[in-house]
């Protein structure tokens, strides 16, 4: 019985409008979104610029769309990073136990203590605001959640008899880490990359917005919403439709990864 | 008709709701007051759920298609649910399987008990108090005023399975439903449990309704037995006529699977053993924290055994006796803190130049084949995985392999792609065996390998076991509670208690002539079979007479 929840369909939409717009957006905009033209500024949503222009009369639409592929870009490879390096963690602390397990412990629930965003605001100030920057300090702020989540997969599958199965065989440790637990971690790290892909797609649009994300004039849904505040009254569309953006994707994503719990959890299996 | 029955199961049907599946058709039964009734089914035939919609606390899933239950003359399905839920508790009691969930791990005893009292009885706080004393001390609690003040998780599953009977027979209710109420407790405590829970049931006169898997436990107990089959009532009766003339196939099927002797073998005993373990001393580390150190437990006090070639040794044993720590170490899964294992007459240690060989030799197969099998793998590659460190061995030769074993174990190709999650219990432990087997060891330790199976399922298995252990030729360390199972497959039985040896000797010996008074209350618990000329069975008690003790052992 092969049938998709409605829920997951229109996240599926949604992240999928949104990815074509940020791949689009890379390659190609209707306006060079950097390129200032005084002449049109601040005009409303119209024929010629759909989504209105800003105060240095900058396209709207050409911008979210390169701010889609920037963000998007950032987003993929923060998660990329603090997956790896949580799952590596994980899996170590998990599997090896003993003070290995307790000193990377230690240091990994001393950075969860701390918000993503103070921590990230503060490696950003010392590393300077740039793209890469951002990565490194959200995948650092990241990290932690995904350690967590491997290491109580990785205890509670190295209880079953499949493990000790593999150890009687006379599979050495790290095979049997790479063979029978790690693929069995799959399910949950997949969800929670997710819902992660959401947090930090928010907290770079945050940073942005604060001034310490990529910095102007490239433009971001973070920055392009914090620019617009000096204009909420005599153009609204500037605020509204990054805000739309940001919004529209983290609903869509929500919607994805509730799909892909319920299609990937054990408990659901066979049902 | 209706006086002296005190329920009545008319015409049920159970159904999955929104499906046309039904789960249980047409079941009719009654039971009369003080009677105790069993109903004996395995997994899937539906006696949970019957038994379960008495008290109408079947899932949410099932709904009720037809038929009535009369308790006391009144339907209960016609009944308010405010008028069902003070018939629950006060006249039909409820023990579940799972002693160590069904108490609140949050609550006091002492509260835990008094709940169902304050509910249903109209009598001041210290009358309660006295009440639950009482009835505490009556089920062998031996501190009772300790107990009320303390948590479920301070006492073992026996202590809480009798904590459970006394908060149940507190209310004196008419009716008691029993679902598995011993399963998860090893035999000696089971049978201390089951005496206590009908004893106290027939002082108050409470009619029992006793639902297990376990024909010979319901047998020792019961007035008359129901059996269940796929959601039917395949035949019902009286206790001892139901055992000695048994009419439905499937009846026969279930007595035909209760394990019974088979004739000794013999094997050459002057040979070298191929395993030999000598002063094994096993020690759990205690927790250790930054600022102390709490000290160990040590698990095994020297223990020494030898299992020659062909041979299948038993080593049994109620829980915390220490029986599969021993396979763990022998198997080199823990690291013993003295002693040492020989095998085929070397010392093998860990890293040392016969370890590799003996792990090529010596396999394993686990209990509970629902976590034995990785559910991300095929059943091909489960088996496969075993040959991955055989040396010099094609890629073709391990495929070949790996077919002949499944076929070996009574699975055709068609098993070879699936998963894990696709086949039964006793399939899973199919594909564990042939999986332990496929690199032909000289030695295979059994850890409860059949524990968790069903009746009928557990007899194929055990006869494909033997029948496997005889043409392969490997020695078996079978590890099991179950003295049943051991007297058919075992041609030597070792006893522990508490990390030691007690008893030992050979399977004839330890059965008829035990020495050890641990070893005869683990015989007590389980029944000698005589088969009788219709088929059926009769069940001999072994040392009836002895004096049973009051106090829980574990």
């Amino acid at each position: 019985m092969k049938f998709l929840a409605p829920n997951a369909v229109l996240g599926g939409l949604i992240i999928g409008i949104i990815g074509v717009c940020a791949l689009f957006g890379a390659v190609w905009t209707p306006f060079d979104p950097l390129k200032i033209n005084f002449a049109a500024r601040l005009q409303p949503p119209g024929p010629v610029y759909w989504l209105g222009t800003d105060e240095f009369g900058r396209d709207v639409l050409s911008r979210l769309m390169a701010a889609a592929a920037t963000s998007v870009w950032i987003s993929l490879l923060t998660v990329t990073a603090a997956v790896s390096a949580g799952t590596v963690i994980g899996l170590l602390t998990g599997y090896l136990r003993g003070w290995t397990d307790r000193i990377l412990m230690a240091f990994n629930d001393a950075l969860l203590a701390f918000p993503g965003i103070l921590l990230a605001l503060g490696l950003l100030a010392v590393m300077g605001a740039n793209k890469y920057g951002i990565i490194l300090a959200l995948g650092l702020a990241y990290t932690p959640s995904v350690a967590r989540v491997v290491r109580g997969t990785v205890l509670s599958l190295r209880e079953k008899e499949y493990i000790d199965v593999s150890r009687v065989m006379g599979n050495s440790e790290a095979y049997t880490m790479a063979r029978h637990i790690l693929p069995n971690c799959v399910a949950p790290l997949t969800v929670l990359a997710t819902s992660m892909f959401g947090w930090v797609l928010l907290a770079e649009s945050a940073l942005s917005f604060l001034g310490l994300g990529v910095p102007p004039p490239a433009p971001t849904w973070g920055n392009m919403l914090a620019s617009s505040r000096s204009f909420i009254v005599q153009a609204v569309w500037l605020g509204i439709f990054p805000g739309l953006c940001i919004s529209l994707t983290l609903l869509g994503i929500n919607l994805l990864g509730d799909a892909l719990r319920d299609k990937l959890d054990p408990r659901m299996r066979g049902v | 008709m209706a006086t002296t029955e005190l329920l009545r199961v008319e015409g049920l049907r159970l159904a999955v709701a929104r499906t046309e599946l039904e789960v249980v058709k047409n079941v009719s039964f009654s039971v009369a007051p003080g009677e105790i009734v069993g109903i004996v089914g395995e997994s899937g035939s539906g006696k949970t759920l019957a038994a379960r919609s008495i008290m109408a606390l079947e899932p949410p899933a099932i709904r009720r298609t037809a038929g009535s239950i009369r308790f006391e003359g009144k339907d209960l399905a016609r009944l308010p649910p405010g008028e069902l839920r003070r018939l629950r508790g006060s006249r039909i009691g409820m023990v579940f399987q799972e002693p160590m969930t069904s108490l609140n791990p949050s609550m006091l005893i002492g509260r835990q008990l008094d709940e169902g009292l304050a509910l249903h009885r109209d009598i001041d706080a210290k009358e309660r108090r006295a009440l639950i004393l009482d009835m505490l001390r009556r089920v062998g609690i031996k501190d009772p005023e300790g107990a009320l003040a303390a948590y479920p998780h301070q006492f073992s599953g026996g202590m809480r399975q009798r904590i459970m009977l006394a908060s149940v027979m507190l209310l004196r209710p008419a009716l008691l439903i029993a679902d598995e109420p011993t399963t998860a407790l090893d035999a000696v405590v089971q049978r201390d449990v089951l005496e206590l829970m009908v004893e106290l049931t027939r002082e108050h006169g409470t009619a029992v309704l006793m639902i297990s898997h376990d024909l010979s436990m319901v047998a020792r107990y019961t007035d008359r037995i129901i059996v269940m089959c796929k959601g039917e009532i395949v035949e019902q009766g009286n206790t001892q006529d139901l055992l000695r003339h048994p009419r439905h196939p499937y009846t026969q099927k279930l007595l035909a699977a209760m394990p019974r002797r088979l004739p000794k073998r013999d094997l050459s005993t002057s040979v070298e053993p191929i395993v030999e373990v000598r002063g094994l001393v096993v020690e759990y580390r205690g927790r250790q924290g930054f600022f102390r150190k709490e000290p160990g437990k040590r698990a095994l006090h020297g223990v020494s055994l030898a299992v020659r070639p062909r041979e299948v040794v038993a080593l049994v044993g109620g829980s915390g006796s220490g029986k599969t720590t021993l396979g763990r170490a022998i198997a080199g899964l823990l690291d013993p803190a003295g002693g040492e294992i020989r095998f085929a007459g070397r010392p093998v240690r860990r890293a040392s130049e016969s370890w590799a060989n003996y792990r090529l030799n010596c396999q394993m197969v686990f209990q509970d084949p629902y976590s034995s099998l990785d559910p991300r793998m095929s059943i091909a590659d489960i088996v496969r995985e075993a040959l991955r460190l055989v040396p010099e061995m094609a890629h073709r030769e391990k495929v070949d392999r790996v077919r002949e074993i499944l076929h070996d174990v009574g699975l055709d190709d068609t098993f070879a792609g699936r998963y894990p999650h696709e086949l039964s219990g006793g399939q899973r432990q199919r594909v564990a065996i042939a999986r332990a087997l496929v690199r032909r060891p000289a030695f295979v330790i059994a850890d409860e390998p059949v524990s968790a199976l069903d009746v009928t399922v557990r007899a194929q298995v055990l006869d494909l076991f033997a029948d496997l252990q005889q043409r392969h030729g490997f020695s078996c360390l079978f590890i099991s509670h179950d003295l049943g199972v051991v007297e058919q497959i075992a041609d030597r039985v070792i006893v522990m208690q508490d990390g030691q040896i007690v008893e030992e000797g050979d399977r004839d010996t330890i059965f008829d002539q035990p020495q050890n008074p641990y070893t005869v209350k683990l015989l007590s618990a389980i029944p000698a079979l005589e088969g009788t000329a219709s088929g059926g069975v009769r069940l001999r008690w072994r040392f009836d007479d002895m004096p049973h003790s009051d106090v829980a052992t574990a």
